[in-house]
């Protein structure tokens, strides 16, 4: 081994100590015995009777892996999209709705839902891309501010009008059966990660094999670069934000459809599938076939988190400070020279 | 609902409650901005002040050292950004996306750990700031309930607003801030180091964030409630970005959406569903900025 691979590995090796130093004392502030808290997080990650908590992992995975995909077509175009949960809600409550109101064929109920889903999604992220194209509100700020009034409105479908009263709970009713997705045969999986798979893979073709991709690549890189030789900027950030939303829409129907079959209020937004998919897409700067890796990274982190939780009584909320801790300790590696223009121009702002 | 509501007493008490702490975290927010570091984790600024100032407070037995701890909790968050922006070199947004997410995991992580609670913390233990009634001002019509019988918190912020404006023209600091932002180049041939005056401002920031959190937790109510900034740290954000970071506008924005924030408490009581009340001040914020935004285009268009 010589020496200048060794000086590139000793930051790396200072700052896996710092991560598990933090986590050390976390554990210790609640006097958590560390063998059960382990033996808890391997096993609720990966293991389960039948597997059942490596299924549940994975299908963690499925969501904040398509979260992740959505906000990277935003990010590698230089557009700071934030605005994802929002997105995400949208495309949820208008999928449930098709589902539970629209009668028909099951298989062809799932689609139109899963397609308003999209599309549901991708009008919302386009809001956000109308107010800093035509209005000049950043794109950051817009995006984000949207994430309320999609919360609070999806609340209020739920709560109010589409209320399944008889449940006790602010949810719709349920999706009608036949358009459950099924399981993958013999798991307890349903075929939703089939279909962000398909999209991870598309995201990778996009990236690297389309005309499309690559002028989003050079308007993240170079933005003056970009406008000078004539690239179709506002077209570009339309097409890309109306992608962003309706892959964050296709993640709110695999929810609805594949694992609640209902809407639920805030069933989205409390566990952060959003927020997760975006530090999973950073942890990885932003590079398309090592999304699922650090996608599935993080839902193991939240599930092993919860197993720890149950064996060892660490409340589960230390998977977030990991998370963040981890994001924190790899931002000064993360490339994000064009996303702080973004912000600083803001369009005049 | 009607006129007559605007002017209830109850009504204008409430307001400064809501422009506290929105005014207080935007004051720490534009001195980040007018130095140069884009910071937007106000929120969890916010909301690791709000708990270190219940913590204070119950285990100090006083709304002075709950302060006091809000504000030591929230200047840990400004060491934090200090550390992975400007030492670390990490991009502002990451660093700030990082310590919002990193706010609500270890509030809600410590308040298990330390009171055995989850959701929410509330103990007759946990002391609050008390409103100050001001002689003489009381008496007077619609100015009187609004501005007397505050938490000390509300005429600090005050102060703070005219202490930054007038810290921003002429004060030492104030100048270096500035510098520090618009012209850092100058500021090292100055001999002065940008990194460690932008240091200053994170540490600033994060004092007057925790004072916002304290505001929330130990003035306003006696509790902590998980994620109880609830959006007011992105309201501050957009205060600043309207203002370019300059402390007598910070002021008056913070005055109109803190004003909607009470109106949306206020009007739950009329019959209107509590999510489209409790979603004003989110659409207050957004037209405020689509419309200066809007404006602001059209002119330099």
């Amino acid at each position: 081994m010589d020496t200048a691979f060794m000086r590139r590995l000793g930051p790396w090796v200072a700052v896996l100590a710092w991560i598990f130093g933090i986590l050390l004392v976390l554990m210790l502030v609640v006097h958590a015995h560390f063998g059960e808290a382990l033996s808890g997080f391997f096993n609720s990650a990966f293991g389960g009777r039948n597997l059942a908590y490596l299924m549940a992992t994975l299908s963690r995975t499925t969501l904040i892996v398509g979260m992740a995909l959505s906000s990277m077509f935003s990010f590698r175009a230089g557009l700071f999209n934030i605005g994802g949960e929002g997105q995400l809600v949208a495309g949820g409550m208008v999928a449930a709705l098709v589902g539970v109101y629209l009668p028909g064929w099951g298989p062809l109920v799932l689609v139109c839902g899963i397609l308003a889903g999209m599309a549901a999604g991708a009008a919302w992220a386009l809001l956000a891309g109308v107010m800093q194209s035509y209005l000049g509100v950043p794109l950051l700020i817009g995006s984000l501010l949207l994430n309320y009034p999609a919360a609070y409105i999806a609340s209020y479908l739920v709560g109010h009008p589409f209320r399944d009263v008889a449940s006790g709970l602010p949810q719709t009713f349920q999706v009608q059966a036949g358009t459950w997705l099924p399981f993958i045969p013999g798991t307890r999986l349903d075929v939703g990660i089939v279909a962000i798979i398909v999209v991870a893979v598309g995201a990778v073709i996009y990236a690297n094999n389309t005309v499309a991709g690559y002028r989003a690549r050079m308007n993240g890189l170079a933005p003056e670069f970009a406008r000078a030789s004539g690239l179709p900027v506002r077209p570009l950030l339309f097409q890309t934000l109306a992608i962003s939303g309706a892959v964050a829409g296709l993640v709110g129907g695999l929810a609805v459809f594949g694992v609640s079959h209902r809407f639920t209020d805030g069933m989205l937004v409390e566990p952060l599938y959003a927020w997760t998919g975006i530090i999973a897409v950073l942890l990885v700067g932003m590079v398309p076939w090592a999304v699922p890796i650090s996608g599935f990274f993080f839902a193991a982190v939240e599930t092993g988190a919860a197993g720890m939780e149950r064996t060892a009584n660490v409340p589960q909320q230390v998977a977030l400070i990991m998370q963040a801790v981890i994001i924190l300790f790899v931002a000064g590696r993360i490339s994000g020279a064009s996303l702080v223009r973004e912000a600083e121009d803001g369009d005049g702002l | 609902m009607g006129f007559d509501m605007l002017i209830d007493p109850a009504f204008l008490q409430s307001v400064p409650r809501f422009v506290t702490p929105i005014l207080l975290a935007a004051l720490g927010g534009a001195i980040c901005d007018r130095s140069g570091v884009f910071n937007i984790a106000l929120e969890g600024f916010i909301l690791v002040g709000a708990f270190c100032a219940v913590l204070g407070s119950y285990f100090l037995g006083s709304a002075w050292w709950g302060a006091l701890a809000g504000m030591l909790g929230s200047i840990g968050m400004g060491l934090l950004f200090a550390e992975f922006h400007l030492r670390r070199r990490g991009d502002a947004i990451v660093v700030s996306i990082a310590l919002n997410l990193f706010a609500a995991g270890l509030t809600a992580y410590l308040l298990r750990a330390i009171f055995g609670v989850s959701g929410a913390f509330h103990d007759a233990g946990i002391v609050g700031f008390a409103g100050i009634d001001i002689p003489g001002l009381a008496a007077v019509p619609v100015l009187g309930p609004a501005l007397s019988g505050q938490s000390i918190l509300f005429y600090f912020a005050l102060v703070a607003t005219f202490a930054l404006h007038f810290g921003f023209a002429r004060h030492r600091l104030g100048l270096r801030l500035r510098a520090a932002g618009e012209n850092p180049a100058g500021l090292i041939a100055a001999g002065v180091d940008p990194q460690r005056v932008r240091l200053y401002g994170l540490i600033l920031c994060g004092a007057l964030c925790g004072l916002a959190g304290a505001q929330l937790s130990i003035a306003n109510v006696s509790l902590f409630v998980e994620n109880m900034s609830a959006g007011r740290g992105w309201i501050a954000v957009v205060a600043v970005l309207l203002t370019g970071g300059r402390a007598i506008p910070v002021l008056l924005i913070a005055t109109l959406f803190g004003f909607v924030d009470s109106f949306s408490f206020r009007v739950q009581g009329v019959g209107l569903p509590q999510q489209f009340t409790d979603m004003m001040p989110y659409l207050a914020t957004l037209i405020v900025l689509i419309a200066l935004s809007a404006w602001r285009k059209s002119r330099t268009a």
